[in-house]
């Protein structure tokens, strides 16, 4: 199944073997289980759903079932090489402080998200005036996860502004990995960042 | 033994209670000392051959060392045999499971109902303060004594919660992992104040005389208002509802003091049944160990130093007397050291009590950690 995942071979490739990283809204912990694997990192994750926290327990990962905003302040500063936020940081609040704890705890984030300006959430807009539904924002509006509809530049113009240095940044089309007009075509960005 | 285990597949079988005489003495917290003493244990499974899948189960504060299984002849299981068996949480078939039973208690080990040596007498109020370090302390006798360098697990619940955490605290490179259900790093206030309204309801009792009733009777109705006050502490608001309402003995009121809600019955059942099996003075001396506990901030690891004790912690969401935020306490200490946690707060409406009901989670949770340490 992970192989499947480009997300989690993107993220992967950022990540350098044998570092210590934090996977805030870890999910059922594909993601941490395959880091661990396959780059021997020393992973733990904060998930709020219980019943992902117990799937992540099967795997014989380390996680806390809290919620990302209230969690982070429970680790020392550098606590960890990296800090991911795959598909969460769009579903809380707080975005600002929670990244700015995020550089707290961590050297490197690592940031990915539904892109709200991909061609077909456009079209859903423009043409038909419906609330987008796409391969990475598959949920109705009366009941999505998400609290922060953003695009690719709209990411970029953040970090430029709060001083994030985009270090790498990869983007995942409806069908595998594009490189060009990724605020048109992409479905999802992934980035790796640092604070200046 | 084993048709008994094969009759009744899945269940630990019939145990029986052994003892531990250990013939020094200890030093205690307070300075003073206790021995010799006997500790009452129970064991579930086998002892592999390099002795790396024991298991010590530390109960809860009116538990015994009958955790799971069947004594000769009766058909109650112990206090947590939903799971401790073949197959289950603590797979028998795979660990040494051990339970004793604690000192200061009254299941065995050696308590205030004990004969003092010095006097040959019960040693009632003579009988040391002890806490929640020196029980373990007492543990890691017959530990030792079992030839065990090092346990796979300690766990429990509430108390056991509580003895779990020191085991950690006290002996890390003698565990390699610990699961704290219920429990906490200290007793709040509100925690103090219950266990203290159960010690004045004992000793306000007339026939607890100082302590010295043993061969008179005992503060019978003392203890079993106590028990009463634990046991409200133990469910929740909606556990109360669910389980009595308003519910009657009778169709019709009494008009009298007489028991006529069905939770008033219960709490004095309860009562009743518990001073049949549970001495005043350990009562008193349990509590208080209890409130003397205190790992939090520096006190668990001393400044700047980490253990590599692996830990699961649990919580249960209607718990009120051992709430979720304590346990988060527990969480957040380990993680400012850098020691590897787990955590997850299971839905319950059984309030306190449920880590000894709500299994089914609980042991699923429990089952898989322990498979992640091997």
């Amino acid at each position: 199944m992970n192989e499947n995942r480009l997300d989690i071979k993107i993220i992967s490739e950022f990540i350098k073997p044998a570092s210590r990283v934090l996977d805030l809204g870890c999910g059922e912990g594909d993601l941490l289980a395959s880091l661990i694997a396959e780059k021997k990192v020393l992973g733990q994750g904060i998930e709020i759903d219980p019943m992902a926290v117990r799937k992540c327990i099967e795997k014989g990962l380390n996680v806390t079932q809290e919620n990302i905003e209230n969690g982070l302040s429970w680790y020392p500063d550098n606590s960890f090489d990296y800090v991911i936020l795959n598909q969460s940081m769009q579903q809380v609040l707080h975005v600002d402080k929670l990244l700015q704890e995020a550089f707290r705890v961590g050297k490197y984030v690592i940031v990915g998200f539904p892109n709200f300006a991909q061609l077909r959430s456009r079209l859903d807009i423009f043409f038909f005036g419906r609330t987008p539904i796409t391969k990475s924002l598959p949920y109705q509006w009366f009941d999505t996860p998400n609290v922060h509809f953003l695009t690719i530049k709209d990411f970029k113009v953040f970090c430029a502004r709060k001083g994030f240095r985009i270090l790498a940044a990869r983007y995942i089309g409806e069908k595998g990995e594009i490189k060009f007009w990724p605020n048109l075509f992409a479905v999802d960005g992934v980035f790796l960042v640092a604070k200046e | 033994m084993a048709k008994k285990v094969k009759a009744n597949a899945g269940n630990a079988g019939i145990v029986k209670v052994k003892t531990f005489e250990f013939e020094g003495s200890l030093q205690l917290e307070s300075g003073k000392s206790l021995g010799p003493i006997t500790i009452a244990y129970e064991t579930w499974g086998t002892l592999n051959h390099d002795r790396s899948n024991a298991v010590l189960i530390a109960h809860a504060f009116s538990g015994d060392s009958h955790a799971a299984g069947f004594y000769e002849g009766e058909t109650v299981p112990g206090w947590w045999d939903d799971l401790i068996g073949p197959e289950k949480a603590f797979d028998t078939d795979k660990y040494f499971i051990i339970c004793p039973n604690v000192i200061g208690g009254c299941r065995g080990s050696t308590g205030p109902a004990s004969i003092n040596p010095a006097t040959g007498k019960p040693y009632a109020t003579a009988f040391p303060i002890v806490t929640i370090g020196d029980m373990v302390l007492a543990q890691k006798k017959l530990i030792d004594h079992l030839g065990i360098k090092k346990l796979l697990s300690v766990a429990g619940g509430s108390m056991g919660g509580m003895l779990a955490l020191e085991w950690a605290a006290q002996y890390p490179d003698s565990v390699a992992s610990v699961i704290p259900i219920a429990a906490a790093l200290k007793h709040s206030p509100q925690q103090i104040a219950f266990d203290e309204v159960g010690r004045q309801a004992v000793m306000a009792d007339p026939n607890w005389n100082g302590g010295n009733y043993y061969g008179g009777s005992a503060p019978e109705k003392g203890l079993a208002v106590a028990r009463m006050i634990g046991h409200i502490t133990y469910m929740s608001k909606s556990s109360m509802e669910e389980k009595f309402s308003r519910r009657l003995k009778n169709d019709d009121l009494s008009f009298s003091f007489n028991a006529d809600f069905e939770v008033e019955r219960y709490l004095r059942y309860r009562g009743e049944n518990f001073v049949g099996r549970f001495d005043a003075n350990s009562y008193l001396y349990i509590t208080k160990a209890m409130d003397y506990f205190d790992l939090s901030g520096e006190k668990f690891f001393g400044r700047n130093k980490t253990i590599n004790t692996k830990f699961l912690v649990i919580a249960f969401t209607s718990d009120w007397l051992y709430p979720v935020e304590q346990s988060k306490e527990i969480v957040k200490l380990m993680k400012s050291r850098h020691v590897d946690v787990s955590f997850c707060e299971i839905q319950s409406e059984y309030g306190h009590d449920s880590f000894l009901v709500e299994t089914d989670e609980e042991s699923h949770l429990i089952k898989h950690f322990l498979k992640g340490l091997a």
